[in-house]
């Protein structure tokens, strides 16, 4: 090597390392090795391509949800009639109606996720935080509501209110706030020991910011992971509801409601259960193989 | 004692209930400290020396229960709720803690977390206290710091976060900062670095300082005052000098024996305190330190000697004559 070339590699060094290196968060770590996770990415792709065909695919179709097709009551998948997963035994197309229902079971488990996260997470955390007294009153509260018996509560509700979609929500949202505070108040309470926080109280930060600056951000990596079981949990309950008739009403419909109808024309039409079964079981599939990816990315000790 | 002084503590007790029964951790403990000066608090593990600073900041565990007073600027800090005390904390006292590794809140940008006590004790805007956030981290030697101010704790070394810890207590320019051993996770090379950064922000910056540690030569290097502890109690206050040239206290004399020196020709063997450091919730009816004490007599064990001061800044809690300590 010549001088040239070697005063050449020294300054192509130099600058390399004179650049300015921005900061690299934890989150920005957990993101590279959920990218590694091939499983993760292949459920992120599978469930974002599924989510966008629920959103857009509805007005694709030249069906429309609640349309009766006559013409075809009944009848197998065909590209000839433009049904493509056939139609259910009042004609309706079953391509719309299972995006349809992809729409709520989606919203539902979405909407229902976020209320009770962002319960959960409140009152959790407050709980953990403040502790002595006023954790113990906290946490006996959530321990009755935990008593109460699920199907009774919402079967209670829907006598009082009627069916109502929002009350679904409510109903689901009602319950599963109670897992997360549990989760959110233990991760709290280890996390207010730690030092961070005393060195936070000691700069006279007030408990409400700490409980929010502080612990919460790190509280979010066992909480994501959380969500991400969650969101199908939330769903399989709204279809266990559906199925039982209580979930949501015709002519709206769900992957539960679907799930149910194509049950009990199992034997002559097949494909009424198949394709919102399948739909339904990915769906499942991918927020469990994002949340495993994520608690391997968010967590890389408990591998 | 006279008035300008910065920061007071009358009779300073620390109690803690637990299942086992109550322990006296602190047990009146008197000192005052004036503006810009700096005070060495000396003493093994469960001496009390942290729980003494600890409940000066209100920072005690929930079973713990301070009594006494201590008085910053004329105001007693142990009768204040938690919102006046917020008011003092991060913005008249800074604090700097053991372990700069779990200091830092891992998931915040540094630039938030030293940001955060100026908006809130100053008021300032986001920009206002960056700006001041890059100064301060200046002042702490830390190169690059405009850059750097955004890193994450776990970009930065040990010494660079302690470093940090030390410009966050700075932030709200306070009169008066407490360092928890800040020293005792740090390597020596990097411990010596911090010292020498103390000792400049001392004369830059006219901050008073508490400094609790278990190292006399931590000591040496950066105290005015000095004052030891054994058992919850004061053993001995004086200068610096005095402590090291003079001590009159035996349990001061047993401490100096037993740091090495490297200044001695005859290598013996090292000398130590015979015995274990008392049980907190059985203290001996006398002086905390009568079991080990070589030059123990009836009335130690029976009664416990007050601290009392010979002269302005120094005193001794013993009962026996200086001249008749072995």
């Amino acid at each position: 090597m010549t001088n040239q070339q070697l005063a050449n590699t020294l300054q192509e060094v130099a600058d390399a390392t004179s650049q300015d290196i921005a900061g690299r968060s934890l989150w920005y770590d957990a993101w590279c090795r959920l990218k590694a996770n091939r499983a993760a990415l292949t459920a992120v792709a599978v469930l974002s391509f599924v989510t966008l065909l629920v959103l857009v695919g509805p007005w694709l179709s030249a069906y429309d949800f609640d349309y009766t097709d006559w013409d075809h009551v009944s009848e197998g998948p065909s590209f000839a009639t433009g049904h493509y997963f056939g139609t259910d035994a009042v004609g309706r197309d079953l391509f719309v109606r299972t995006l349809e229902g992809g729409r709520i079971s989606l919203l539902i488990g979405v909407i229902a996720t976020v209320v009770s996260l962002v319960i959960g997470i409140s009152w959790g955390a407050t709980a953990g935080y403040l502790g002595g007294r006023i954790d113990n009153i906290m946490m006996r509260i959530v321990d009755i509501l935990y008593a109460m018996p699920f199907m009774f509560f919402v079967i209670l509700l829907m006598v009082f209110f009627g069916r109502n979609i929002l009350l679904i929500f409510v109903a689901i949202g009602a319950i599963n706030w109670l897992d997360m505070a549990r989760i959110v108040r233990g991760q709290t309470i280890s996390l207010k020991q730690r030092e961070f926080v005393e060195a936070a109280v000691a700069c006279g930060v007030s408990s409400r910011r700490i409980i929010f600056r502080h612990i919460v951000p790190n509280l979010l990596g066992v909480v994501i992971v959380y969500v991400t079981l969650t969101i199908p949990q939330v769903i399989l309950v709204e279809s266990f509801l559906s199925f039982l008739g209580l979930g949501v009403q015709e002519p709206f419909t769900s992957w539960g409601a679907l799930v149910n109808e194509g049950a009990q024309e199992m034997e002559s039409a097949l494909w009424m259960l198949v394709f919102p079964a399948v739909f339904l079981a990915v769906t499942l599939f991918c927020f469990n193989f994002i949340g495993d990816g994520l608690r391997d990315a968010l967590d890389p000790k408990d591998r | 004692m006279s008035n300008n002084n910065l920061l007071e503590v009358h009779n300073l007790k620390v109690r803690f209930a637990t299942q086992d029964g109550e322990v006296e951790a602190v047990n009146g403990v008197n000192f005052s400290l004036a503006a810009g000066d700096t005070l060495g608090i000396v003493g093994e593990s469960g001496s009390g020396k942290s729980q003494t600073v600890l409940s000066i900041m209100g920072l005690l565990a929930g079973n713990g229960k301070a009594t006494g007073k201590v008085v910053l600027n004329g105001r007693d800090l142990l009768t204040m709720n938690t919102r006046e005390l917020n008011s003092v904390r991060g913005s008249n006292i800074g604090m700097i803690f053991q372990d700069p590794m779990t200091s830092l809140n891992p998931y915040l940008r540094i630039s938030t977390q030293l940001t955060e006590s100026l908006m809130i004790h100053r008021g300032m805007s986001k920009k206002e206290a960056l700006a001041r956030a890059i100064q301060v981290l200046d002042a702490v030697h830390i190169p690059d710091a405009r850059n750097r101010v955004h890193y994450y704790p776990h970009e930065f070394s040990g010494g660079m976060r302690q470093r940090v810890m030390i410009a966050m207590a700075l932030m709200c320019k306070p009169e008066l900062i407490i360092a928890d051993e800040p020293t005792t996770a740090l390597d020596v090379t990097v411990q010596a670095q911090i010292l020498r950064l103390l000792d400049e922000l001392k004369r830059d910056f006219g901050v008073a300082i508490i400094l609790i540690t278990h190292d006399l030569g931590v000591v040496a290097g950066l105290c005015d005052n000095v004052m030891v502890m054994y058992g919850g109690q004061v053993m001995e206050t004086a200068s610096l000098d005095e402590i090291f040239n003079n001590p009159r206290h035996p349990y001061t004399r047993g401490l100096l024996k037993s740091v090495p020196r490297l200044d001695e020709h005859e290598h013996g063997r090292l000398l130590t305190i015979p015995g274990n450091p008392p049980d907190l919730m059985h203290l001996p009816t006398g002086c905390p330190f009568s079991p080990r004490c070589a030059d123990v007599v009836d009335q130690c064990r029976s009664e416990r000697p007050l601290l009392r001061y010979q002269d302005d800044d120094s005193g001794r809690a013993c009962w026996r004559p200086i001249e008749e300590l072995s």
